[in-house]
């Protein structure tokens, strides 16, 4: 397993998630649907678990994978609670659109 | 850690109540409860042997020092003043109070873990439990369109800086192979510090700005804090931020103190830029919400003075600036609830003649108000004179020169809710009274007024 996983430089995993994050970033700035800026965040997330999970791999040090259970919970957790918010968005607004969140303001 | 756990159990509790029906004890229990948790906070004060669970011992994890129970007591306090709130203004939805009461309540085992971590897991967890549950608090009304986009606005920007949060963490880890606070101190004291580990900090850096609503990172706060109910709009500006400091302080005065010379730079100018936007921008706001949303703001600025001043432990004067600052804002909204109720508004304008419906009100909310904009002889003022002469202490005059003037501008906005109150003419609704908000409001006042008398034995504890 953990050879496997050490057949590739550990900068490349580095680069792959760096690139998977600012993808995420990207998505969350430019995007207006609020379901997919839901989704990038998670992208972020999840590349930050790929990082842990490499870094782990390559000290030999358990920590790092632990980190990305509690990682995972939270996503979870999050997600509900943000589709929980879509859902009564949508009921009042019928949009998820994050355009129509606009009652506020200066 | 027994006060977590105590907490933790209450919050559960909470959610049984609906089942057993026993909404109607609920916050007189809940309130009861909290007084015993902070009892039991308190009798830790000084014991060092490491928190345990049975014989597992969770000193990598949390470290109750006297840092964690000053500002748990704190904390708790607080919670203790909004959930007597809680008793009047969630009167007309007994319906859902065991869900907002148990939510409330992890909001503060959240902010528990935020003052206790010994480990970034910790940090990373405390934080999330008491941010989601906010998402859930500040789109609590489900059929008001506002609150909808305050909690749906707070969590796409909550999670967005989650994720830089964890970039951060993840880049410090693979640096310094640890999640712990000692083991990263340890690694940059060694001096063979990786770029990939200043990355990471500054990451960590951004994320933790944004929770406590500094500038550039601050456009979620306004927002989030006019649309949210005014009861959670309290809850936030008091423990949250009063947390989100904590931990703060405790990242640099536990772990990344050694890389303070690499950060300052970006601190002073986000700490200057905090204060001046706060200040400026709450001059030409209406809503009373916002103008206490950018007074946050430019109080989170006098703050990061504070955070800036860790080497030279400046734990006593944040401690007394927070408490400070968190007592007068939970009296100053008690006050305002009543007076949005009553005038169904939460414009300056629902403040207008207050002094002649209710001079008892309009008298608590001026000293509020002034200890709020530092004015002797209240303990703003004190908190202010502390947080700036630890900060002149550790050399940073200029910026301290700057955050005095901007302590000045800021007296403006303060005033013309008192202006309002005691020079415009009163408009025709009564003012509806309820007791709890008063009795809350006169037990902040007499503590703001206390605090100026106590200020030395606080200013020790911490030391």
């Amino acid at each position: 397993m953990e050879n496997t996983l050490q057949a590739v430089p550990q900068n490349w995993y580095l680069v792959l998630s760096t690139l998977l994050f600012c993808i995420g970033i990207m998505g969350v700035l430019f995007r207006r649907n609020a379901i997919i800026i839901l989704m990038c965040i998670e992208l972020m997330l999840n590349s930050v678990n790929l990082l842990l999970v490499s870094f782990s791999a390559y000290s030999g040090n358990s920590d790092g994978q632990v980190f990305v259970f509690f990682i995972m919970v939270v996503a979870a957790a999050e997600v509900a609670v943000g589709l929980a918010l879509m859902m009564s968005i949508y009921r009042n607004a019928a949009s998820t659109d994050i355009n129509v969140l606009n009652k506020l303001k200066w | 850690m027994t006060t977590l756990l105590y907490t933790t159990c209450l919050g559960l509790f909470c959610m049984l109540a609906e089942v057993l029906n026993l909404r109607k004890l609920l916050i007189p229990a809940v309130i009861l409860g909290l007084s015993a948790i902070f009892v039991v906070n308190m009798q830790q004060w000084g014991i060092t042997t490491p928190a345990s669970i049975g014989s597992v011992s969770l000193s990598h994890m949390v470290k109750m020092d006297n840092f964690a129970i000053a500002f748990s007591g704190l904390a708790i306090v607080i919670s203790i003043l909004i959930f007597v709130l809680a008793a009047n203004y969630y009167k007309d939805d007994q319906n859902h109070i065991s869900d907002y009461l148990s939510i409330m309540v992890f909001v503060l085992c959240g902010a528990l873990v935020m003052f206790s971590y010994n480990n970034m897991a910790m940090l990373f967890l405390g934080i999330e439990i008491l941010s989601i549950s906010l998402y859930i608090m500040a789109g609590s009304r489900r059929f008001d369109t506002r609150s909808n986009e305050s909690g749906m606005k707070y969590f796409l920007m909550g999670a967005f800086a989650s994720g830089f949060l964890l970039f951060g963490i993840a880049l410090i880890y693979g640096a310094s192979g640890t999640f712990e606070l000692e083991g990263i101190t340890k690694y940059i004291a060694a001096g063979e510090v990786a770029p990939m580990f200043y990355l990471g900090v500054t990451l960590l850096l951004f994320a933790m700005l944004f929770k406590v609503s500094a500038v550039p990172f601050h456009f979620w706060s306004p927002d989030v804090y006019e649309g949210a109910p005014a009861l959670i709009t309290a809850f936030m500006s008091t423990l949250v931020k009063v947390a989100a400091f904590a931990a703060l302080y405790r990242l640099f005065s536990h772990c990344l103190g050694g890389t303070m010379y690499y950060v300052e730079p970006l601190l002073i100018i986000v700490t200057g830029a905090t204060i001046i936007v706060g200040n400026v921008t709450a001059l030409s706001q209406i809503n009373v919400k916002r103008i206490l949303a950018y007074s946050g703001i430019a109080h989170a600025g006098y703050m990061l003075l504070g955070v800036l001043s860790s080497q030279t432990n400046a734990a006593s004067s944040v401690f007394f600036y927070a408490a400070a600052y968190a007592i007068a804002t939970v009296g100053l909204f008690a006050l305002a609830i009543m007076t949005f109720k009553s005038n169904f508004s939460e414009n300056v304008d629902a403040f207008n003649g207050l002094a002649k419906k209710n001079p008892v009100a309009a008298a608590l909310i001026s000293i509020f108000m002034l200890s709020l904009a530092g004015i002797p002889p209240f303990a703003g003022f004190l908190g202010k004179y502390y947080i700036f002469s630890e900060a002149i202490r550790n050399g940073y005059v200029t910026l301290t020169l700057f955050a005095v003037i901007n302590s000045i501008i800021a007296v403006y906005y303060y005033l013309k809710v008192i202006i309002a109150m005691y020079s415009q003419p009163a408009n025709d609704k009564p003012m509806v009274v309820h007791p709890t908000y008063m009795v809350v409001a006169i037990i902040c006042a007499a503590a703001t007024i206390g605090l100026t008398l106590v200020p030395d034995m606080l200013m020790q504890i911490l030391k």
